[in-house]
């Protein structure tokens, strides 16, 4: 046996888009997509609390739903747009996006180990449901864990940017119609 | 032209500058550390909670394709870890920790052997091919046990399994106080063993830096010079040979404010190898092998006069610190905290306390935010409610008539406390709950049959320890000051040093404030550095809610000194005394003439690049450095805590309906970061009393390894928190800040349990003891029919 990668002798090369990039990754397949992301990519904004599912902090979009990346091997995500916390802010000027500037106006952060997988989780969320509610988006927040606020600044800032959404599209609405 | 005062960032809610890297992906945790040729390392861990080692075989890992090394304590050579207290054997055994265990193991998931290749997901492979023989001994898994007259013995030389047993106060006179007294009332808490839980697990990566000769070791950690410390002594290396860097940390809670072992393994199998080696605890590890907390038992009573006044108060702390002492503050850390301070914001003239921290065969303990105090709280709190249903008053007079008002107060316990807002807070949240309708929606709920309860909790606590208050604790390391360095350059921007470090907490901004408010300077010139022992010289790290009380005192002063010798440079230029002359938004300008001004860029040109310009009394450079402690018992932020809870019957579930917080904190340097402090803490306390614990079986087994099976709330369960700011400013502090840290978990707790009991008041049962689980309200609320009755 004459590996070099320390992969192991079973290993494949995988074509990821992530962030709108193409990527060709030589890897094992037991190798999960967060790890792939984080250390192959080193795309290392997304996190990993637990490895088994639960706490949320590995949370990116694959074809725009969340999925939590510590649960799908990489290999799976193979033909999929991923998007991760890394293309929140916009690419030229690093200006962060609406939904980052509510959760730093909310204080929904503090240690900020949870947050890319609650960003993502409500970039998500929010792409698919722009109605939600606050209490819609307490219970959709439920599905990630945080440690250090408590979650009421997170739901929030979540509700902040959904409703400054929706008055924006109200008011850029009425402006059409007034053409 | 507005004022100088109108300019000033403290007391306000400043955007945090740690944000937008936070927000992009930007930060960087121990984790996102990759260096060339870097190789990871996984530890083998114990499978019986209590035995001989008989056999380690490695050789098999040897052969684990990717693994490059395995390492037991015999081939790392290490020193021990060993925490100790100034005391005599007759209150304190030190116990020593071996990096990895060597002969014999005491708990399920102790280090016993480190497998280091060339991938996380090889390491593990390795993990499965050791193979390690233990002759089990009878494991020691309660208090029960452990102090039973025959106990086998944790550790041979800690006779009873007793590691700490102290009893510091003890009036005289007092059982005749309780003979005597008209109203005696007891109470038998006990708290489950939580864990702190940082959702960033600890982690390290130690390298060799073949040119500086020095261990840089990127560690998790609340406290780098004590790593520091502890990793040169166990790897026999002078201190400047290690260099502790700590990236972003995802919360510490108090769990990574003391030395781990696998660090320090870590770091030998490192110089070993001559690569870079990097542990990251996976959640399994860190659910139950890493340190736990909180496990505590007080068997309290109470004397009272007739109105509800406390006569004495005589209790029994017994504090499960599992395995090991932790380093530096040792076993003794909860139980002498407990009695120093069990009498918290009450007037207590008589009072008796043991204090007893026991070893078993269970992961050993850390400070977890609040220490001991949400469990001498609830003892104090639930005393008071039983007091007060015996003598028929209501609950928050019976507080009225006994908290602490005149100050300073000096205590039974000999600690003299700052000024607070001890009853303010209390007649303020009561005030809040009654106007937000609460007290008339349990009325009316009920009588509709509902179950709808009211509680509260009244405490202070200690902050701004300095190594005066530490030293009391006779602990052989005593931690307390704090070292700030304030430097400007050539272009008027500011480096300030702190010797804490931020998980969460803000330091950047708040730090930043205080410098730029003392400065007279805009924010964005201000830089802080911490969390780096070759960058700060000293420093005790963050813990006890003492960054804002001590360190930020410390950059305080060493920025007005560095503000003295800008002011100093430019009278020296105008022929003046430097008192005529003040700062004023980045340049220094004379007070007879305001319109006269040198800008800090210029002055900052002259002290290093004209150098000869200066006076011979002033030295080149603009740097300057502070040293802060505080020299009395600390300081005491004080709060109430106000909670509604509604119980399920079908399902024995506790919902909260309401939660208020009224605290005081001295100067807030940043409110919104001080109200983020309050509702994490709170979250957590909250989680203490309903959800969280790590049991064990009789096998010392434990029961939580994943988060299927220890539940951490999440936003269904943490209720919004109204809360109410009170300010008293602290006179021992250069910030008139007290702390802010750890109130939140002080206070949830106790006013959780006491809401429950409220709520259970028409059935006659009363909980003592937490987490409250469904089963045990189901049970309170279920009839039962009189054969049932036992
Ligand atoms: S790391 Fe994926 S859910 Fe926790
Ligand atoms: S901000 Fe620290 S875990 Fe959420």
């Amino acid at each position: 046996m004459n590996d070099t990668t320390g992969l192991g002798d079973d290993v494949q090369l995988i074509t990821l888009d992530v962030n709108g990039t193409s990527y060709e990754v030589i890897t094992a397949p037991r190798r999960t997509l967060v790890d792939v992301l984080r250390h192959d990519l080193r795309l290392t904004g997304t996190h990993v609390g637990c490895e088994h599912g639960i706490c949320g902090a590995c949370t990116v979009l694959v074809d725009g739903l969340p999925v939590r990346a510590c649960l799908m091997f990489a290999a799976q995500a193979e033909g999929a747009r991923i998007t991760t916390v890394e293309s929140l802010a916009d690419p030229g000027t690093g200006e962060l996006s609406d939904l980052q500037r509510a959760f730093t106006a909310h204080h929904g952060l503090q240690c900020g180990f949870c947050t890319p997988g609650f960003l993502m989780l409500a970039q998500g969320f929010l792409a698919e449901r722009p109605e939600a509610t606050k209490e819609d988006i307490r219970e959709v927040v439920a599905a990630n864990l945080c440690r250090c606020t408590g979650y009421q600044t997170i739901v929030e800032a979540i509700d902040a940017c959904a409703t400054a959404r929706r008055s924006q599209r109200a008011m850029g609405a009425e402006e059409e119609s007034c053409n | 032209m507005t004022s100088a005062k109108d300019d000033r960032l403290v007391g306000r809610s400043v955007a945090r500058r740690e944000d937008p890297r936070l927000l992009s992906g930007r930060g960087r945790f121990v984790d996102d550390i990759e260096l060339p040729g870097m190789l990871h390392a996984q530890f083998v861990r114990s499978t019986v909670a209590h035995g001989t080692i008989t056999e380690i075989d490695l050789t098999r890992v040897r052969q684990v394709p990717g693994v490059v090394a395995a390492f037991t304590a015999a081939d790392l050579e290490l020193g021990d870890i060993t925490a100790q207290l100034g005391r005599p054997l007759s209150e304190f055994v030190p116990t020593a920790m071996p990096v990895l265990a060597r002969d014999r193991v005491r708990y399920v998931g102790e280090p016993v052997a480190v497998v280091v290749a060339r991938d996380p997901y090889l390491a593990e492979d390795g993990l499965e091919a050791a193979k390690v023989t233990y002759a089990p001994l009878p494991p020691i898994t309660c208090e029960e046990q452990a102090l039973a007259p025959d106990a086998p013995r944790v550790h041979a030389e800690a006779a009873g399994n007793t590691l700490v047993d102290v009893g510091l106060f003890a009036t005289e006179g007092i059982d005749e106080i309780f003979d005597q007294a008209p109203c005696v009332v007891h109470v038998d808490v006990r708290t489950g063993r939580q864990n702190a839980l940082p959702l960033e697990t600890r982690g390290a990566v130690a390298q060799w830096d073949a040119r500086e000769e020095q261990l840089v070791l990127h560690a998790c950690t609340q406290t780098p010079h004590q790593v520091r410390t502890v990793a040169s002594r166990c790897l026999r290396l002078d201190e400047r040979a290690v260099r502790v860097i700590v990236p972003d940390m995802g919360g510490g809670f108090g769990l990574k404010c003391v030395v781990g072992r696998e660090e320090i393994a870590a770091a030998a199998a490192a110089l070993r190898l001559g690569r870079p080696v990097k542990w990251i605890e996976d959640r399994k590890d860190a659910l139950s092998a890493s340190f736990l907390a909180r496990e505590q038992h007080y068997t309290a009573r109470a004397a009272f006069d007739a109105d509800g006044r406390i006569l004495g108060l005589d209790a029994d702390v017994v504090c499960d610190m599992g395995a090991y002492s932790c380093y530096p503050f040792t076993a003794g850390i909860e139980p002498l905290m407990a009695s120093a301070e069990m009498p918290g914001v009450y007037k207590v003239p008589a009072y008796r306390v043991r204090g007893r921290a026991i070893t078993t065969n269970k992961a050993p303990t850390a400070p977890y935010r609040g220490v001991s105090r949400p469990q001498y709280v609830m003892a104090m709190e639930r005393l008071m409610e039983r007091a007060a249903r015996e003598l028929r008053l209501d609950p928050v007079e019976i507080r009225r008539r006994n908290v602490i008002t005149d100050f300073p107060y000096t205590g039974v316990n000999n600690i003299t406390y700052d000024p607070g807002s001890y009853l303010e807070s209390l007649d303020l949240c009561e005030r809040a709950l009654r106007e937000a309708g609460w007290y008339d929606r349990q009325a009316a709920a009920t009588a509709e049959g509902r179950h709808i309860g009211i509680g509260y909790s009244c405490f202070s606590e200690r902050t701004g320890y300095g190594s005066a208050a530490f030293a009391q604790r006779k602990m052989e390391v005593v931690p307390g000051f704090d070292l700030a360095e304030v430097r400007m350059d050539t272009s008027g921007a500011v480096t300030a040093t702190t010797g804490t470090i931020s998980h969460g907490q803000s330091h950047e901004t708040t730090m930043a404030q205080i410098v730029a408010d003392t400065l007279h300077l805009d924010i964005a010139k201000v830089k802080l550095h911490q969390g780096d022992t070759d960058r700060i010289t000293y420093g005790w790290g963050t813990f006890a809610s003492r960054s804002i009380a001590v360190g930020g005192s410390a950059v305080r002063l060493a920025a007005a000194k560095l503000g003295d010798k800008l002011r100093a440079i430019a009278a020296a230029e105008w022929g003046i005394p430097p008192e005529d002359t003040e700062l004023d938004r980045g340049r220094v300008r004379r007070r007879d003439d305001p319109d006269v001004a040198l800008s800090y860029e210029r002055l900052a040109d002259t002290a290093y690049l004209t150098s000869h310009l200066l006076p011979k009394d002033i030295d080149p450079g603009l740097t300057a450095t502070a040293v802060f402690d505080v020299h009395n018992d600390g300081t005491f932020s004080n709060a109430t805590h106000g909670v509604v809870v509604e119980l399920h019957e079908g399902t024995g579930q506790v919902e909260i309906l309401a939660y208020f917080c009224v605290e005081d904190c001295g100067v807030a340097v940043n409110p919104q970061v001080v109200e983020g402090q309050c509702r994490g803490g709170i979250a957590q306390g909250i989680s203490g009393a309903l959800f969280e614990q790590i049991t064990y079986d009789a096998q010392g087994e434990p029961s939580a390894t994943s988060f299927m099976d220890y539940k951490v709330p999440t936003a269904q369960e943490i209720p919004e928190v109204v809360i109410h700011h009170l300010e008293t400013p602290c006179a021992f502090t250069a910030t008139g800040a007290k702390g802010a840290g750890e109130g939140g978990t002080i206070g949830a707790p106790a006013a959780v349990l006491n809401a429950v009991n409220d709520a259970l008041r028409p059935t006659g049962v009363e909980l003592d003891n937490t987490p409250i689980t469904p089963e045990t309200v189901h049970r309170a609320l279920t009839p039962r029919t009189p054969e049932q009755t036992p």
